[in-house]
């Protein structure tokens, strides 16, 4: 741990909410919490804080360190501490688990008061819109009555774009990195893939596996696998695992077992995942992600979505990225600028694929922290 | 860009109006025409540094390579448009030049002038291809692969149903009456203000 550029030892603290949030699919949930992480100081005036949404496997913990025994910081520890691109010395910076999550916020993996089981799959389906509605109601609680900022990768990107859609008047800037309008039907099929793996797993029991003592862990694994593998770009996987071997050889493979590199590292991601991850908020996250139109409400119009929002963009996109496209940011940047929005725009020259919005590329590093500076708080 | 240029161009920005620059470099023209002029600001730039210094003086810049077409740029979405000393390092400049008025009420181009007497002397006495302090480069290893006079740029306007509003010149020392005479022998970077004509 870094005293200069981290933010150091943080805690997460719960907030409850009691009144019923209304959910879009016409469901509601009476009460919830959620599970919250702070970085820097709100000044005075209010002014300088900074919404940050996580993707399909994040959390509330983007930044710093549990205890001096982790062996990782937070998510986004290379974009958020003194004097990073997200600097916290001038920002007050809020992260939390998502509401469906399996982090600490109210989640399938929660007791439901109206029955006093643990929801399991009967959990609502919670949509992007729903989640910044919750963020929202976040956000009064904390005395904060506009975001300098609301910035998200990925998932995370499709909620600060909701933002600005929804509550325009509530943010002053919106950053949206590695993410797109909706998804494409090859990144919903992906998606359908990894529910596959779960939905299928003998011990999926309709999503009631806590009640039967065990978790679908072969299931989630696979889906972990697919999901990780679609993150990498084929240069970065070449760069990183080549055709190395892990164990056993090419000439003896009859007495030895062989495994490349790649597949160990697959395996470990995968089996890793399946012991901290829920099954039930993997399938509702990823349904999450299908079902996200920043176009619903607008006839399918991304110029008229845009037109409606009062944030100052920042859209990224990695060259690598086959998941989430350049192309499907440049769609959003297109129609920002036929709206007259303001908006800047840069497609990230990396082997890192859609991860790397995650990751540390300098010009990356450099740009984000240039368009922060502007930020004022 | 040359500061001179800016000196001309300003004038014919309105306060407050959308300005598109194509090629905007680290932003400072921009800067200045949003400190001075209030103007809502875009910036196309193609190098990454740039787009992060530009970022760092608080102008909207997009990352595009305007050789590859302005498709994405609407009908009349900006006020002006303005090119500026970038003319000659474009794969397509007529293409750019339609683009440019058509997403723009006005269009500004400034471009050096290869009709310039330097230019003439140095390659019809040298026989060799122009070399100076304002145009440094090697035939064999230059941006600039797109060379054009004053009289070319009035001619390639004219065949592109462009008209041209107004236009203004920067010359060397003791050469600014010379070159309102002369244009096309005394300038040195020409300044345009076009647009698309009525049909």
């Amino acid at each position: 741990m870094n005293e200069d550029t981290s933010v150091g030892l943080v805690e997460p603290f719960i907030e409850s909410f009691d009144e019923p949030l209304h959910l879009h699919n016409g469901k509601t949930i009476d009460s919830y919490q959620l599970l919250v992480e702070t970085y820097g100081t709100l000044n005075a005036e209010r002014s300088n804080a900074v919404l940050i949404c996580h993707a399909l496997s994040g959390n509330h913990h983007a930044a710093g360190w549990h205890s001096s025994s982790d062996r990782k910081p937070g998510w986004w520890d290379r974009l958020i501490g003194p004097g990073k691109a997200i600097d916290t010395r001038r920002f007050y910076v809020v992260s939390l688990n998502n509401l469906g999550g399996c982090d600490g916020s109210t989640g399938p993996g929660s007791i439901n008061p109206a029955t006093g089981e643990r929801w399991g799959s009967a959990f609502p389906s919670v949509q992007v819109i729903d989640w910044v509605n919750s963020q929202h109601r976040l956000m009064e609680r904390l005395g904060i009555s506009q975001w300098a900022a609301v910035i998200g990768g990925s998932l995370g990107g499709m909620q600060a774009l909701q933002w600005a859609v929804s509550y325009p008047d509530c943010l002053r800037h919106c950053a949206v990195l590695a993410a797109a309008p909706n998804l494409t039907a090859q990144n919903i099929a992906f998606n359908e893939i990894a529910r596959h793996a779960i939905l299928t797993d003998p011990d999926w029991h309709n999503g009631r596996y806590a009640d039967h003592q065990v978790i679908p862990s072969r299931g989630l694994a696979l889906a972990r696998m697919v999901g990780h593998l679609t993150y990498m770009s084929a240069d970065g996987m070449a760069d990183k695992f080549g055709r190395d071997l892990r164990e056993g050889s090419l000439q003896n493979a009859d007495e030895t077992e062989v495994v490349f590199q790649v597949e160990s590292y697959l395996r470990y991601q995968g089996s890793q995942f399946s012991t901290r991850f829920d099954a039930n908020t993997y399938v509702l996250m990823t349904r999450a992600l299908d079902w996200f139109d920043i176009t619903d409400g607008f006839n399918g119009d991304l110029t008229a979505a845009m037109a409606s929002t009062r944030a100052r963009f920042l859209v990224l996109s990695f060259s690598s990225d086959w998941r989430f496209s350049p192309a499907r940011s440049r769609e959003l940047v297109n129609a920002l600028l036929n709206a007259g929005r303001p908006v800047s725009y840069a497609n990230i020259e990396t082997d890192g694929g859609h991860d790397g919005f995650l990751l540390g590329d300098p010009m990356y590093t450099a740009l984000f922290a240039a368009w922060m500076e502007q930020v004022v708080p | 860009m040359m500061r001179y240029d800016l000196t001309h161009i300003q004038p014919w920005i309105a306060a407050g109006s959308r300005v598109l620059d194509l090629g905007c470099g680290d932003g400072e023209f921009l800067q200045q025409l949003t400190r001075d002029k209030g103007v809502q600001g875009t910036g196309l730039e193609n190098d990454l540094s740039n787009i992060v210094a530009a970022a760092g003086r608080g102008i909207n810049v997009i990352q595009q390579d305007m050789d590859k077409g302005l498709n994405n740029f609407a009908d009349n979405s900006f006020d002006t448009v303005v090119l500026a000393h970038a003319l000659q390092v474009l794969h397509n400049p007529h293409r750019v030049l339609a683009d440019m008025v058509r997403i723009g009420r006005d269009a500004i181009v400034t471009f050096p002038n290869f009709g310039h007497w330097r230019c003439r002397t140095y390659l019809g006495f040298r026989g060799r291809m122009p070399v100076s302090k304002m145009l440094p480069y090697s035939w064999y290893d230059t941006p600039n692969i797109h060379f054009c006079t004053i009289k070319d740029f009035e001619s390639l306007c004219a065949s592109l149903a462009i008209q041209i509003t107004d236009h203004a010149i920067v010359a060397g020392e003791g050469e600014t009456t010379l070159a309102r005479l002369a244009p096309n022998v005394f300038a040195t970077t020409a300044i345009y203000r076009i647009r698309r004509c009525e049909s």
